[in-house]
């Protein structure tokens, strides 16, 4: 019996201050997630069970990341929709919280994009005159420079790794032809890609293994971290690396609703054997492929096209739906990757209202051809950057939305609502919820726990080891008579 | 003869449905020349103007 796929995205945006001669990306990402956040009362980030660097193939950890960023003072905030906000490197980082459907996802993910929106707005006026912070949800600079989009999502701890490693790694190879977001040119030194002047994804350039712990460099196809925010006895968090940051909700919902049929059918162990002869090499063959007409050697042998596969896929998972699970959510997922696949066999530029790639290639196309211009004037990468652009009023995918050009599939009021409620069905809603009820008195969270200072002499710490357990159902009652945090740690612990 | 006429008869249908076709097909290819017109329009109204400048001066540092 598969474990139902608790999900969501952390998403690394891409941060600059046009014109500006000094900029350290790091001190503005937090000024901008303070502003932000400055109306909020903040609360801590408790580090104390994370552990990025446990190895899902069972090592050892080298050695523990120190919480740096909060020791330098560097935004760390858990906002009222149960999502966390934080400085990571030199980004701003957006975790969606915890949700239960590929839907109410997409609704959370976009209600990041707003939030980091209103961020910039908040800032403007600290900034110096004329000045103004850039913010992209992209994955690469052009110039050899990737942060990362990364979903996750609960599995069975009793799943052996190395099957996961053997099937999901042709899904993920393959499933670039919708998730990718689309880039100009190729970077790093890539004799074979001569030619190339577009390709499906922001992120393939930067894979150079098939699995690993590393997320910087040498990054995996598969990684390994192994750090589950929930009981490590009964799960794993599937901590995907290798993913692009869509716009396009069609593709963030076909990303993760197909994703997590897949891994569902992983845990069932009824997916055969289609490993690729060499997954890297296949993986930059498929993004330098816009015809996607090339085909991929599978170690048995055959060659196929990356739609066959993904047709493939389709038909098991038709299969295990209709047999374990006829939901509502998965009929929708089922629905937009069969019109999907079906749009990219007739001509992958139809797909330009659903598919990043190809909304901006086709963008990039016609402004080209209306010039006349080379594959590398600047004005086309320019349009490659700015529809990344988070701004609703200069960011062009927002400029196709708002005119109708790219199909939408959630409303502007669940965007809004999600940018300050958590979904009802996750533990976000008690993370949220408490956030919203018992501020002052909560000394830290975390992904797995709420501490909280009800004025005795301990800290109390409430753990929610189970991701769908303090779901709406489950607690508003409880919240709704519990006073203050006291009263409601008394009432958990009888 | 009222063969011939019956023949004339669907010959003109014929001829009337293609030109519906072609007609239709034209309204299409204006529809997306109209559609690729606005995106293009869309583009040169919020482009940023110092694009080579604005490009190269975007770098960042790696993440993750």
């Amino acid at each position: 019996m598969a474990t139902p796929k608790v999900m969501g995205i952390e998403t690394e945006y891409g941060i600059a201050a046009p014109g500006a001669a000094d900029f350290n990306p790091v001190l503005s990402s937090s000024f901008l997630i303070n502003a932000y956040a400055g109306s909020l009362r903040r609360v801590r980030w408790d580090y104390e069970q994370e552990s990025p660097l446990r190895d899902a193939r069972g090592y050892e950890p080298v050695q523990e990341r120190q919480p740096v960023e909060e020791d330098l003072g560097m935004a760390n905030v858990i906002l009222p929709n149960g999502a966390r906000y934080y400085v990571d490197h030199a980004h701003p980082e957006y975790s969606t919280p915890e949700c239960a459907t590929p839907r109410d996802l997409v609704i959370h993910d976009k209600a990041g994009e707003r939030i980091l929106e209103r961020s910039v707005q908040a800032m403007e006026h600290l900034m110096p005159d004329g000045g103004r912070i850039a913010i992209y949800k992209n994955n690469s600079d052009g110039k050899g420079n990737s942060y990362g989009t990364h979903e996750n999502y609960l599995v069975d701890r009793r799943v052996a790794f190395s099957r996961i490693a053997r099937d999901l790694t042709p899904f993920f190879v393959t499933r670039q032809i919708f998730t990718g977001a689309g880039k100009l040119g190729v970077e790093g030194s890539r004799p074979q890609a001569r030619g190339v002047v577009y390709q499906l994804s922001q992120r393939a350039d930067f894979f150079e293994a098939e699995v690993g712990l590393e997320t910087t460099l040498k990054r995996p196809i598969i990684n390994t971290r192994d750090e589950p925010h929930a009981d490590p006895e009964k799960y794993r968090r599937l901590h995907c690396i290798i993913g692009d940051a869509n716009l396009c909700e069609v593709a963030t919902l076909l990303k993760v609703g197909s994703t997590a049929l897949v891994l569902k059918m992983i845990e069932d162990e009824i997916l055969p054997d289609l490993s690729l002869e060499n997954p890297v090499a296949a993986l930059h063959d498929v993004s330098w492929d816009p015809s996607i007409r090339q085909t991929v050697r599978l170690r048995d042998g055959r060659r196929v096209r990356p739609l066959e596969l993904q047709w493939d896929y389709l038909d098991m998972a038709r299969k295990f739906v209709e047999e374990h699970e006829p939901t509502a959510a998965n009929a929708e997922v089922l629905e937009w990757w069969e019109r999907v696949l079906a749009g990219l066999d007739e001509d992958p530029m139809s797909m330009h209202r659903e598919l990043d790639w190809v909304a901006k290639y086709r963008a990039i196309g016609a402004y080209r051809e209306r010039g006349s211009l080379d594959w590398r004037d600047p004005r086309l990468a320019m349009i490659d950057l700015q529809y990344h652009d988070i701004r609703s009023s200069h960011g062009l995918y927002n400029r196709l939305a708002a005119t109708g050009k790219v199909q939408r599939l959630v409303t502007d009021d669940e965007i809004e609502a999600a940018i300050s409620s958590p979904p009802d069905d996750t533990r976000a809603y008690f993370r949220g919820r408490c956030l919203q009820r018992y501020q002052g008195q909560i000394a830290a969270a975390s992904w797995d726990s709420i501490i909280f200072d009800t004025g005795k002499e301990t800290l109390q710490r409430v753990p929610m080891r189970e991701p769908l357990r303090g779901t709406k159902e489950h607690v508003e009652a409880l919240l709704e008579t519990s006073q203050d945090a006291a009263a409601l740690v008394d009432a958990l612990q009888r | 003869m009222p063969q011939e006429q019956e023949q004339r008869r669907v010959q003109k249908r014929e001829d009337a449905g293609q030109e519906t076709e072609q007609a239709e097909s034209a309204a299409k290819g204006q529809d997306l020349k109209d559609e690729m017109d606005e995106i293009i329009d869309e583009i040169d109204s919020v482009l940023e103007q110092n694009a080579e400048e604005f490009v190269k001066s975007y770098v960042q540092k790696g993440g993750e």
